[in-house]
């Protein structure tokens, strides 16, 4: 399994993502830096969480102006699977690949801890690490729901934590600060093998 | 300001008046912030070697060995007067400044920590804009804050402490701002603007009442920092690094000129190769500007020139940073500072370095307590509030943090860890400053043995009053000695530290408030004496 991680200036998600997808696939993930023009041919593109471009102007608004999201949007419309992490989903968002966006965080202030999402029946416990994690919609029906907070953590429409549209998956809570012995659980494993093995 | 006596040792070491720009010069390196005037004469009495210290004080940070070349990179310091000011940029910047101690050494940061303390639960204008200033910054350059700690007396309400310390990790060679040979002197990152400047003399002086102060305040840009962490990083890897400084107290002034007295070297610089965020800035507005997030690194002339400067220099455009050669080291002992062909400064560095004192120290009268210690009372304040806006599992190293103390973080790929703590005993220190320190150090000590580490090192940031005070001097020379001495006892060495002194307002002073950090290894961390899994 082949996986690439896009680095934006601000990344900051990206050293324990490489361990975490080298841990889960077996095999060491491809860095691409934000400014490449092509993208190798993988089975999952992660976009890790940070700051990209330090939030200025908007959340993930400048991340989206850089010629590797080209390459992002070429491949998502090729069915190729893509994983938006915490700024990576707000990235996501901006490009139009997700629907909905993601404002402050109700109690105005950046929000760290483990909390309880659910996927269906099954429930994890992983954690949040943001500011800007209120997601928003205006006809949360039309969503493609992909996990919900046990909690009113941040805001969030319909307590929405994670949204997918067909291939693309994009969530808040943070798979890659899950898996080692000494975090708070292993789940992250399980979220990896939802999304990639659906 | 400079004192007449101090004027007129200055005109008698340069036989003849400074001009203008000279006189700035000497008032930033001779103020207290950058000389430690009243503090070097004590502070040599410090234990400071031990079997795993590779560098003690005098560095940017203090390093020490692990093992398997590992080393650990850490230095507490203190941003105390900013924070009144202006408690959100105050404490940002604070955060910034200590962490690019760090890289400056070659080592990434791994951990923040804190030691704040605040007049009271109440002081919302001061305590909200520190917390949020250091999680902005800190969250934002994706290091982890894992340990914070708050602490409350009325003392403080005028003049809040905000002590940060940062842990680094390195497995390469260890970089100092001593340079071994003549090199180029580049400088990296954000332009030059009015921001801070004077801010080392004003970190040197008592507040008075109503004064604004904003203007010596800097502003941070934790994204620009973060740019200049990984370029750093990347420029080390190169082996082209003789010497590098980042640009702090006194910016552009006290970094050149560190390098070159520590080398041994002289050093010239020219302004109009300085990049500026305003116009029509004056030659000593530049010297002293404390604009955040710039770097200085002296190169090797020779493998810049072999590999080509713009070989070299397209690293720095990878990150979108601009860096600008600015001068160069010289065989002359002597700081020369131009603009175009125009010289502005020249001193012999020697005489920058300001005299040291020995200050009048003497106990308050009736110093001899025989009344009994009694444990102050500790204000109700949530720590949740705190903690929460902290990211403290970033890097994915964390595992003990906020709610546990000491604080345990993971050596990046490998078994070990280290557990780090700080602590500060304010009342205990006021009631008696020897025993205050002594057991501060020894319950730190303690707690790293608790959870099964090797203590390592300490660092410390001493705040305390105006030392032109004979009262607020002793307690100072009485805490450095018996830090000493403890140290000395338990084989803890003190690896860096910082001093801030004139913690005072309109004469009232805070209570001596030393905080100590702490680092201790844990060889594998499976196997400590601590609950490993469930934060």
């Amino acid at each position: 399994m082949k996986t690439v991680i896009i680095i934006f200036p601000g990344s900051n998600c990206d050293n324990e993502m490489e361990r975490f997808l080298h841990k889960f696939s077996g095999v060491k993930p491809i860095l691409v830096w934000h400014k490449e023009t092509t993208i190798p041919d993988a089975d999952l593109y992660v976009i890790p969480g940070g700051f990209s471009y330090g939030d200025y102007l908007r959340v993930g608004a400048l991340a989206n102006l850089s010629p590797i999201m080209k390459e992002i949007k070429r491949v998502a419309k090729e069915g190729q699977k893509i994983l938006g992490i915490c700024n990576g989903f707000q990235i996501l968002c901006e490009a139009g690949l997700l629907p909905g966006t993601l404002r402050i965080n109700r109690t105005q202030k950046f929000i760290c801890k483990p909390v309880t999402i659910y996927r269906g029946y099954d429930r994890y416990n992983i954690p949040i690490a943001h500011a800007e994690g209120n997601y928003y919609h205006p006809h949360p029906a039309k969503v493609g729901i992909a996990f919900t907070y046990a909690d009113d953590v941040n805001g969030s429409t319909n307590y929405i934590a994670g949204v997918a549209n067909n291939n693309v998956l994009g969530m808040m809570p943070h798979p890659e600060r899950a898996f080692e012995s000494y975090h708070c659980s292993q789940d992250g494993f399980e979220v990896l093998e939802n999304f990639y093995g659906r | 300001m400079l004192t007449t006596e101090e004027t007129e040792i200055i005109k008698g070491t340069l036989g003849r008046v400074p001009n203008p720009t000279e006189t700035h010069v000497f008032d930033a390196m001779w103020s207290e912030h950058c000389s430690y005037k009243s503090s070097k004469y004590w502070l040599k009495e410090l234990y400071t070697e031990g079997k795993h210290v590779i560098s003690g004080p005098g560095e940017n940070a203090g390093v020490v060995d692990i093992g398997d070349g590992d080393k650990i990179v850490f230095k507490m310091e203190s941003h105390n007067h900013p924070s009144f000011i202006e408690p959100y940029q105050g404490a940002a910047t604070g955060v910034g400044g200590i962490m690019r101690d760090i890289f400056t050494m070659g080592a990434r940061p791994i951990a923040n920590l804190n030691s704040l303390h605040f007049g009271s639960t109440n002081d919302r204008r001061v305590i909200d804009g520190v917390v949020k200033g250091i999680a902005d910054y800190g969250n934002c350059v994706g290091i982890p804050t894992v340990s914070s700690k708050c602490y409350f007396s009325d003392c403080y309400t005028k003049n809040p402490l905000v002590n940060a310390m940062t842990v680094g990790y390195t497995n390469k060679e260890i970089f100092t701002s001593v340079p071994n040979k003549k090199g180029v002197v580049v400088y990296v990152g954000a332009k030059t603007g009015r921001d801070g400047i004077g801010g080392a003399i004003m970190a040197s002086e008592e507040f008075a009442e109503g004064e604004d102060k904003r203007p010596t305040v800097q502003v941070g840009d934790p994204f620009y920092e973060k740019l200049l962490l990984e370029a750093s990083l990347e420029l080390f890897e190169t082996g082209i690094v003789i010497a590098a400084q980042d640009m702090g107290a006194a910016g552009l002034t006290s970094s050149t000129t560190e390098i070159a007295i520590k080398g041994n070297y002289g050093i010239e610089i020219d302004l109009s190769a300085v990049p500026l965020r305003e116009e029509g800035m004056e030659p000593w507005e530049i010297l002293l500007s404390e604009s955040q997030e710039r770097m200085l690194f002296v190169l090797d002339y020779d493998t810049l020139t072999n590999r080509g400067k713009e070989n070299i220099f397209k690293l720095f455009r990878k990150w979108d940073l601009d860096c600008f050669v600015i001068g160069s080291l010289t065989y002359t002992n002597n700081f020369v500072v131009k603009v175009k062909e125009e010289v502005v400064c020249d001193i012999p560095l020697k005489a920058l370095e300001a005299p040291v004192l020995e200050r009048r120290h003497y106990p308050k009268k009736g110093d001899i307590n025989f009344t009994p210690f009694v444990p102050p009372i500790i204000p109700d304040f949530n720590m949740d509030w705190v903690w929460e806006q902290y990211d403290s599992q970033v890097m994915g190293n964390t595992i003990h943090g906020l709610q546990k103390d000491p604080a345990i973080v993971r050596i990046p790929n490998s078994n070990k860890g280290i557990a780090i703590t700080t602590m500060s005993d304010v009342h205990l220190c006021d009631y008696n400053p020897k025993k205050g320190v002594a057991s501060i150090i020894e319950n730190c000590y303690n707690m790293l043995k608790d959870v099964g580490a090797e203590p390592l090192g300490i660092t410390n940031c001493l705040n305390f009053g105006n030392p032109e005070n004979e009262n607020v001097m002793y307690e100072f020379a009485t805490t450095v000695l018996s830090m000493a001495e403890t140290c000395e006892k338990l084989k803890f060495p003190v690896v860096s530290g910082n001093v801030s002194f004139y913690n005072e307002t309109s004469g009232k002073g805070i209570m001596s408030t030393p905080v100590i950090g702490a680092v201790g290894l844990i060889e594998d961390y499976e196997n400590g004496h601590y609950n490993i899994s469930g934060q």
